[in-house]
């Protein structure tokens, strides 16, 4: 218990007297996270909305597969990932293996199907008279989306920190790609699995209580949105 | 007010990809595969910092094992390695996947465990030791056990090689029951699960050196031949793989084996490969002298 405690009050002096170390993990692990979520923001939005607008055939099991994969295992996208841009795989030649942008590849991907699906239900649940006015002042396609989107756009945003939050804090993705290299790659995760191993256990609970706190802000944000 | 937030989110986001765009742009960087002994004993630390200053590039470190290194090097995912198996080694060369070999530091495994000896190896040889580990531990779990690093690396096929010659097939200890404990995990890791169950494991000087100050473990059997640790460096074969950066990857062994290299390797827990090449088995040609092999891809 005494060996929690004092951790905790080590974790608090690492955080309030600003370590350089911990504060540059910290902002590694936002800008690769932010960047990954914003990436898969941009394709996914509009991808959920093509599938929602659209009548296909297959359209009901193509949405469950993109609810199952919610929960795709991390390690599952990082070996994926690994084995595509490795230089032996097929988008090796771009070197992106052991790099951040490699890290912001796989961790887009990973967070893809929870904005898709996200935005697909924040789509459902707008009135559908806004589709039909824009539809009969005679919008294009890409206008109808573009118009229910911004109606719906607070669970938009909604779906795009989640998919943040759940890139800031996974570590298979982070790991497998990235490396762990210090100063180059190496994010709260994966620091906080190296240094637990290492018996560094202070500074794992200080990285902990950052990873903690930002998720607490994304949620203040998130409950902002959905207006509650 | 939920507009703002929105559009100060995307902006930090794009301003987040930027940074990134502008971030890639960046060369000079070398990318070495290695041992969690070299990374979590510091060495490779005070190494980066030197080699980094020297060179005015960055040397970016992967610490695995040496299984996962050697397969980052034939995937032509790393420009250099620095590994302790020798057998694996002389296949990578072998196969054309790397340059040459090039002795750097060694130093000795342990065999740890419990302060009390409970299954009474100290004074043995290494491998008599695991053979009784076995035998006791099989008639006793509870009490003794033995955690393997299980996960390819050099001080697993160190361990695997002992049991050979203790007279087993290490397909029959690894299923032989609840004392053998396979980890999965780096060597400072295993050291701390052997610490937890009280029980024995093979691990390198340094690392157990490093970790001493949490662990009330022992070193129970030192020394001797088939104890013996030798890390080497070798640079990935550019005629296989076309995008390593071999030049540095040589500038980076010979930083290694120069005086100035050696020199860190020895006050940083590791002995310098130099000056005791017939003590550690390398020739002459392999042993910390600089590297002049060919960059130019046929």
């Amino acid at each position: 218990m005494e060996e929690i405690w004092n951790g905790f009050l080590r974790a608090l002096e690492l955080i309030v007297t600003l370590n350089p170390e911990v504060v540059e993990i910290t902002t590694r692990s936002l800008t690769i996270s932010l960047s990954s979520a914003f990436i898969a923001a941009l394709v996914c939005t509009p991808l959920g909305g093509l599938i929602e607008f659209r009548r296909f055939r297959g359209k009901r099991m193509l949405i469950n597969v993109v609810q199952t994969l919610y929960s795709l295992p991390t390690v599952t996208v990082g070996l994926l990932v690994f084995l595509l841009i490795s230089r032996s795989g097929p988008l090796g030649g771009f070197g992106l293996l052991f790099t951040p942008p490699g890290m912001i590849l796989g961790q887009a991907l990973l967070v893809s199907p929870i904005m898709i699906g996200l935005t697909i239900t924040a789509l459902a649940a707008v009135n559908p008279q806004i589709k039909d006015t824009a539809k009969s002042l005679g919008a294009t396609e890409l206008q109808i989306i573009i118009t229910v989107i911004k109606e719906a756009r607070q669970a938009v945003v909604a779906a795009l920190l989640l998919g943040f939050g759940r890139a800031l804090s996974e570590v298979g993705v982070a790991m497998m790609i990235g490396g762990n290299i210090r100063g180059y790659t190496r994010v709260l995760t994966t620091s906080i699995a190296l240094e637990t191993s290492m018996g560094n256990l202070e500074l794992s609970m200080a990285l902990g209580m950052i990873l903690i706190s930002i998720s607490l802000v994304v949620n203040l944000l998130m409950n902002r949105f959905q207006g509650r | 007010m939920a507009e703002k937030i929105l559009r100060t989110t995307l902006l930090l986001m794009a301003l987040a990809v930027l940074c990134y765009a502008a971030a890639a742009a960046d060369g000079g960087r070398l990318k070495l595969a290695t041992t969690t002994s070299l990374q979590d004993t510091g060495l490779l630390d005070v190494i980066k910092q030197k080699f980094d200053e020297k060179y005015n590039v960055s040397l970016d470190v992967i610490s695995g094992g040496t299984g996962i290194a050697i397969q980052y090097g034939e995937r032509g995912d790393v420009d250099v390695l620095i590994v302790h198996d020798k057998e694996r080694e002389l296949k990578f060369i072998k196969d054309g996947q790397g340059l040459e070999r090039r002795c750097i530091a060694y130093n000795y495994f342990y065999l740890v465990g419990p302060k009390n000896d409970p299954a009474g190896i100290s004074g043995m040889n290494a491998s008599a030791a695991l053979a009784a580990i076995m035998e006791k531990g099989k008639a006793d779990p509870g009490k003794i056990a033995f955690v393997s690093r299980g996960d390819s690396s050099g001080t697993h096929a160190r361990e695997k090689l002992l049991w050979k010659k203790a007279g087993y097939n290490y397909t029959q200890v690894n299923t032989s029951g609840p004392w053998y404990i396979e980890a999965g995990q780096g060597m400072g890791a295993t050291l701390n699960m052997a610490n937890e169950k009280q029980a024995y494991t093979l691990s390198d000087e340094s690392t157990f050196r490093a970790y001493q100050g949490n662990l009330t473990l022992v070193p129970l059997i030192e020394g001797g031949a088939d104890l013996l640790n030798v890390y080497v460096a070798m640079a990935v074969n550019p005629k296989k793989h076309p995008g390593v950066n071999c030049e540095l990857a040589n500038e980076f062994i010979n930083f290694l084996v120069s005086d100035e290299g050696q020199q860190l390797i020895a006050s940083n827990g590791f002995s310098p490969a130099k000056g005791n090449c017939a003590l550690i088995g390398c020739s002459d040609l392999e042993c910390a002298v600089p590297t002049s092999a060919s960059c130019v891809a046929a």
